[in-house]
């Protein structure tokens, strides 16, 4: 059976989470297995998604708080595990993923890929699985030899499917009364996205760096992103500066994202800046500097001045949806 | 309070990548090695700091890996750590890592173990939660903030659309993201003292690994920028739609 951890977040399934249950559902078709999903304080139609995805049957938990330490969670999953006699154990590799699988890991001594790219290969009692090294400079074929695997996938590596399938939901209450918790969240603050899809969820990004010469011109870019309905995202000078909440920031120190389109304006191309965003499918450069590092690269590049490309670009982009529909 | 700094020691940031033995090892050759960014610049400033302000006694950095890393723990030593201890091993994968440092910490009763939030070579965001769960300590996961008053640590972390500010009373382990602390740049006198500064070699423990490189393969770069004119952007639309595939 093939284990997944599934997350609510804004009222719906994570995007992270189906493509989980996706990528289980086709190790179940490898190993001719099935796929149990693990998932706290879901509704009917969230259910119904984790279904669709491809889990036959769901464990539904209702716990308050608790799981917010990772040492709960890590224990709840184990005991999922044990219960459905796991062989296969399948997370994101977004915040919760890379704070409990290492963690289960360890506790089951079950061998961890994390940042998995590909769907694993089966050769015999191990999997073989690929996954980015060297800030995605490379990839690493990497060998699981453990009688439990762990898998955790990067996010946007893979396309979702949703079916018609139909899941048994089984209420699941994790026994904690040999653990306590010394963690205690004092505050939570939300980040104002300004109702646009979360940066590690987007699959369309319009970020600016330090050519934009200052907050107070952040309009064209904001339009641009909505013409397209788009993310914003920002480099590492303009995040230091406070000119872009810090959440913005995407490059190695900031957050690391996959969309399909990134469009670059006024960012030179450091390759610390690079390896946040090189998984991109299609990179568009824009830059006054036609020797700017990143135009190398790109898949698109426009020479010239933000200031003037911007407004045109938006209009352009409105041209075309309005033909669309 | 003791605190621990888990260091890796990684090919420089801008090195060029390659692989020999018939794609199954890093060449090292012409390299040069550092010590993992995210390790330097926050885990171990900030233990520092802790230390300059009179909230930790002492700290010390392990390592796990062969001789050839000493120079990299000196780096270490000379920011400011007061020792460093190497595990001699070529380490398989990261749960071998965290047992030994899980080891250590256990048997040296350290207060706060601290690690950066991924290696800049194998990308894994593991060791530190590991160590976690093989001594049953809370973890805090990608801090940007922590802070110690008394026995009790206060961290701030990223969360889906958001951050979150925890309270957790010592021992426990923590990894370290950016806004933690700034990087430092060791001075004469720093790299002078490191060199006499202890640095304990251990033997390591257990010794099976759960998982193993097969091989790499280098990720094609993209190979051709198609340039546009900022007249006909019309075009880039039309290309997006119609060839990149992507709007």
């Amino acid at each position: 059976m093939i284990l997944v951890y599934v997350e609510i977040n804004k009222g719906r399934v994570k995007k992270a989470s189906l493509e989980c249950i996706n990528y289980a559902s086709k190790i179940a078709v490898l190993t001719n297995s099935t796929v149990t999903a693990l998932v706290n304080k879901a509704d009917a139609a969230q259910l119904e998604d984790i279904a669709k995805a491809g889990a036959s049957k769901i464990l539904a938990m209702n716990s308050d708080g608790l799981l917010n330490d990772t040492m709960f969670l890590s224990a709840a999953v184990e005991q999922a595990a044990n219960a459905e006699n796991a062989k296969v154990i399948v997370f994101a590799f977004d915040i919760t993923g890379k704070a409990v699988a290492p963690r289960l890991s360890a506790k089951l001594k079950a061998g961890l890929v994390s940042g998995a790219i590909d769907y694993p290969t089966i050769n015999g009692a191990s999997f073989e699985v690929k996954k980015n090294v060297f800030s995605g400079k490379a990839a690493a074929l990497c060998a699981i030899n453990s009688d439990i695997k762990i898998i955790s996938i990067l996010p946007n590596s893979h396309p979702i499917n949703l079916g018609d399938n139909k899941a048994s939901v089984q209420d699941f209450t994790p026994d904690f009364s040999n653990l306590k918790s010394r963690i205690t969240i004092k505050e939570t603050k939300s980040n104002d996205s300004g109702g646009m899809i979360p940066l590690p969820e987007a699959e369309l990004v319009v970020s600016a760096g330090r050519g934009l010469k200052g907050p107070e011109n952040w309009g064209i870019v904001e339009d641009l992103a909505k013409s397209l309905n788009a993310t914003t995202a920002c480099s590492r000078p303009v995040a230091d500066m406070h000119w872009r909440p810090h959440h913005e920031h995407v490059g190695q120190t900031g957050v690391a994202i996959r969309p399909n389109l990134y469009i670059a304006i006024g960012i030179s191309g450091a390759i610390q800046h690079l390896a946040g965003v090189n998984g991109s499918k299609t990179i568009v450069v824009i830059n006054n500097d036609k020797e700017a590092p990143f135009f190398k690269s790109a898949d698109y590049g426009v020479i010239g001045d933000a200031f003037s490309i911007l407004p045109k670009l938006t209009e352009a982009v409105k041209k075309f949806k309005s033909h669309q529909n | 309070m003791k605190i621990l700094v888990a260091i890796s020691n990684v090919p420089d940031t801008t090195s060029k990548i390659q692989f020999i033995d018939a794609d199954t090892k890093f060449n090292s050759a012409g390299v040069t090695f550092i010590v993992n960014p995210y390790d330097e610049w926050y885990a171990l400033v900030r233990a520092l700091e802790l230390k300059e302000a009179n909230l930790a006694e002492k700290v010390t950095i392990i390592h796990v890996g062969l001789v050839d890393s000493e120079a990299t723990i000196r780096k270490g030593l000379a920011l400011g750590a007061d020792e460093a201890v190497r595990v001699d091993a070529d380490a398989p994968d990261a749960l071998f890592v965290a047992e030994q440092i899980a080891n250590y910490a256990k048997n040296n009763m350290f207060d706060l173990i601290l690690v950066g939030k991924e290696t800049i070579n194998y990308n894994g965001s593991s060791v530190g939660a590991m160590v976690a769960g093989l001594n049953d300590l809370p973890f805090i996961s990608l801090a940007t903030k922590l802070d110690l008053v008394g026995n009790t640590i206060t961290a701030e972390n990223d969360i889906d659309a958001g951050s979150q500010v925890i309270e957790c009373n010592l021992p426990l382990v923590v990894s370290c993201a950016k806004g933690m602390a700034e990087q430092r740049i060791p001075n004469m006198r720093g790299i002078m003292a490191a060199r006499t500064k202890p640095l304990t070699v251990i033997a390591a423990i257990g010794g099976q690994s759960l998982t193993s490189v097969k091989s790499f393969s280098l990720n094609a770069g993209r190979t051709t920028c198609k340039m546009i004119s900022e007249d006909n952007l019309d075009e880039l639309v039309s290309l997006l739609h119609t060839e990149a595939k992507v709007i």
